[in-house]
């Protein structure tokens, strides 16, 4: 049984205040998605630790808060401010702030993309928005998600028409302030159409160190043939709450790269989900998480070959310092039919400290018998055998620890096309390892 | 005018888990000779070789082992790599994310803060390793992968001897690096080494086999049995143990 709280009504009621005030003017399809949104998180409530995707981690200081929803900035950030978030001064991007979007913070693109808010997308563009939106992130397990669903309003909407290559990255920032116990929603939306290419950098963070919530969704759908290589950079505040799904779905021979990092958060929740729908496909699911102090992350990861001759190649480190806790689970579906499926999947923990912990768990179900599937794990200290190793050739140990420590995560960083935002993640990495 | 020694072994004996495996060693190596340690399995060889790197894993229990007049039982393994020893390893370790480039211009910059000079960049190093690459004859096929992730059995070992091109090491302890090369590679990797010798670098080459010792020819060799070197000799020892086998040693007694 889920925890029916008080929280849970509050929700609801904020919802349906909201609702029915400014975020009424909607289309009825728009609604209906809301309003069965509403009622299955009403129905699911959170989830606790007796729930099998939930073994590892407790929602209790989410649902025990008593955020609100997220108004908008009583003062918009500077362009200053925003810089150490964003891949250099140019590029396409779309700025959001506690949830809302800032048209003097972001910048077009061109070549017959669209890049705009997900309410403009919705008013401008209702098929496109309608044909794609909540098909892919599917709630009826996942509260978080349907919570998400019942306030969708605003986010970053992407589209790429066919054949179109976009040149430089696009970015999606998405930044929490004002020192309140706020919650946004942020709903997005990329579609990315049959033969296109694209790269883009979702980034979650703060200005301040604060306590809020941001409860995301991220649906990315990739027709025939294209390429997409997603990035996902979350810096939150290291007091904040971090939920969110990213859900992919694939076309034939289509390519998807989904990197991610996460860094930020007191508590953070990270939900993959990767649909394999067309033979030929390739993906790439590639994850860093670096964690100290009493740092809780949780990825859970699913890939979904629906079809034949599919690869899915899944790389997830993580490095644990203080009391921190990453934990990793790797569910991998093989449906029947997914012949010549070629699937590897390995997770690996550092433990820098005794008080660090990890937990990984490989989930295959394999249902096609011509498949390749293979998945490994670890979680330990340094190997004393590669210490030994850099000591050997001069490197001294205190040296040769930090080096060792950041292989590990830029093992992960290096498969990275963006080279900039390598540049970037990088220098986090170094910092983070020399401080500890 | 005989040169005092590089490395003074006297009395070494040391133990790993509990299991004593060198039982009293000695041996000296001065600059510019080619020393090779053979015998059977167990007898202690790569031990030997793992002991003078500084391994943590062995502890020694007696004897002293002297380079450049040093103690050098009583340094760190590191400090004993800024001060010139080298171990190209049986088993090279494989470090994730880390280049190979990457991994040796750290190393060379430890090496290179010890003796006061200044560290190279990025693009230095490119270029000092170019030279090195090229003075040996190699390609740089190598250099930007992840330090040893994925190699081959010969390209770990053909690793292990790209560092000490690099490192340019006082003394160089080679510890079967034979083991798992094909003839080729085994060639290659001789007549690396053979171009590495010179006068003031010595070598301690340590196998299980005399094939090695065709194309590396050794000043001198000595027999290893049961944790104590039983016989020292020059090159045509390592011929007589080809021929013999190992059987002769007994309870290192040579018995024949």
């Amino acid at each position: 049984m889920a925890v029916k709280s008080s929280t849970v009504e509050r929700l609801v009621g904020s919802y349906q205040a909201w609702a029915t005030n400014g975020a009424s003017r909607v289309p009825a399809w728009l609604k209906d998605l809301r309003e069965g949104g509403i009622t299955r998180f009403g129905d699911l409530g959170f989830p606790n630790m007796k729930q099998e995707a939930w073994r590892f981690t407790s929602v209790a200081p989410i649902a025990e808060t008593a955020f609100e929803l997220a108004y908008p900035p009583a003062r918009v950030p500077s362009f200053a401010e925003i810089h150490p978030f964003l891949l250099g001064d140019s590029g396409h991007r779309l700025v959001f702030v506690n949830g809302f979007f800032q048209r003097s913070l972001s910048t077009p693109a061109s070549d017959g993309v669209r890049l705009e808010s997900l309410a403009q997308a919705i008013a401008n563009e209702p098929d496109v928005v309608r044909r794609h939106l909540c098909k892919y992130a599917e709630f009826q397990d996942r509260p978080f998600c349907a919570l998400n669903t019942a306030f969708v309003a605003e986010g970053a909407f992407v589209h790429v028409p066919a054949k179109v290559t976009v040149a430089e990255p696009i970015q999606l920032l998405f930044l929490t302030t004002g020192g309140k116990q706020v919650v946004t929603h942020p709903r997005n939306l990329v579609v990315i159409e049959r033969e296109a290419r694209a790269a883009i950098v979702e980034t979650y963070a703060s200005l301040e160190h604060d306590v809020y919530w941001t409860n995301a969704v991220t649906e990315i759908t990739a027709g025939e043939g294209a390429w997409v290589d997603f990035h996902r950079v979350q810096r939150e505040s290291p007091r904040a709450y971090h939920v969110a799904a990213t859900q992919t779905h694939q076309g034939r021979d289509s390519t998807v790269n989904l990197h991610t990092v996460a860094f930020g958060g007191a508590l953070a929740r990270h939900d993959i989900g990767a649909v394999m729908a067309g033979p030929g496909g390739t993906l790439i699911l590639n994850g860093l998480y670096l964690l100290a102090g009493a740092q809780h992350a949780d990825h859970h990861t699913t890939i979904d070959h629906a079809a034949d001759h599919c690869e899915s190649h899944e790389y997830f480190n993580g490095v644990l310092d203080g009391h921190s806790r990453g934990v990793f689970t790797g569910r991998i579906i093989v449906r029947p039919g997914a012949q010549k499926t070629d699937s590897k999947q390995t997770n690996n923990n550092l433990l820098l400290s005794t008080g660090a912990h990890a937990d990984s768990q490989p989930q295959l179900e394999i249902y096609a018998d011509d498949v390749r599937c293979t998945h490994g794990s670890t979680v330990g200290p340094l190997d004393p055998r590669a210490l030994f190793y850099l000591q050997s050739r001069g490197v001294g140990e205190h040296e040769a620890r930090r080096l060792l420590t950041y292989g590990f995560a830029a093992e992960i960083l290096g498969r990275m096309e963006v080279a900039q935002l390598r540049a970037q993640l990088d220098a986090i990495v170094r910092g983070r390892l020399a401080e500890s | 005018m005989a040169k005092s020694a590089l490395l003074e072994v006297k009395g070494l004996r040391a133990a790993v888990a509990g299991n004593e495996i060198l039982k009293g060693v000695d041996l000296a190596i001065r600059d510019g000779e080619v020393h090779a340690i053979m015998g059977p399995n167990g007898s202690g060889k790569s031990t030997l070789a793992q002991v003078l790197a500084g391994h943590p894993a062995y502890t020694v229990l007696a004897g002293t082992a002297k380079y450049e007049g040093k103690d050098l039982l009583d340094m760190k393994p590191e400090e004993r790599a800024r001060a010139g020893v080298f171990l190209a390893f049986q088993y090279p370790v494989e470090i994730r994310g880390i280049t190979n480039s990457y991994f040796l211009r750290s190393a060379l910059n430890a090496l290179r803060r010890e003796r006061g000079e200044p560290e190279l960049d990025p693009i230095d190093f490119l270029q000092f390793l170019e030279q090195k690459l090229q003075a040996i004859g190699w390609d740089d096929s190598m250099m930007n992968r992840p330090v040893n992730e994925g190699f081959s059995g010969g390209e770990k070992k053909r690793n292990e001897i790209l560092q000490l091109a690099v490192l340019e090491p006082r003394l160089a302890i080679l510890d079967e690096t034979d083991s798992g090369l094909d003839i080729d590679a085994l060639k290659t990797v001789a007549a690396t080494v053979n171009q590495l010798r010179i006068p003031d670098r010595a070598f301690l080459i340590v196998t299980h086999y005399q094939r090695l010792l065709n194309y590396i020819k050794p000043d001198v060799v000595h027999v290893l049995a049961d944790g104590r070197i039983v016989k020292t000799g020059g090159p045509e020892l390592a011929l007589e143990l080809e021929a013999k086998g190992y059987d002769w040693l007994r309870d290192g007694v040579m018995v024949s």
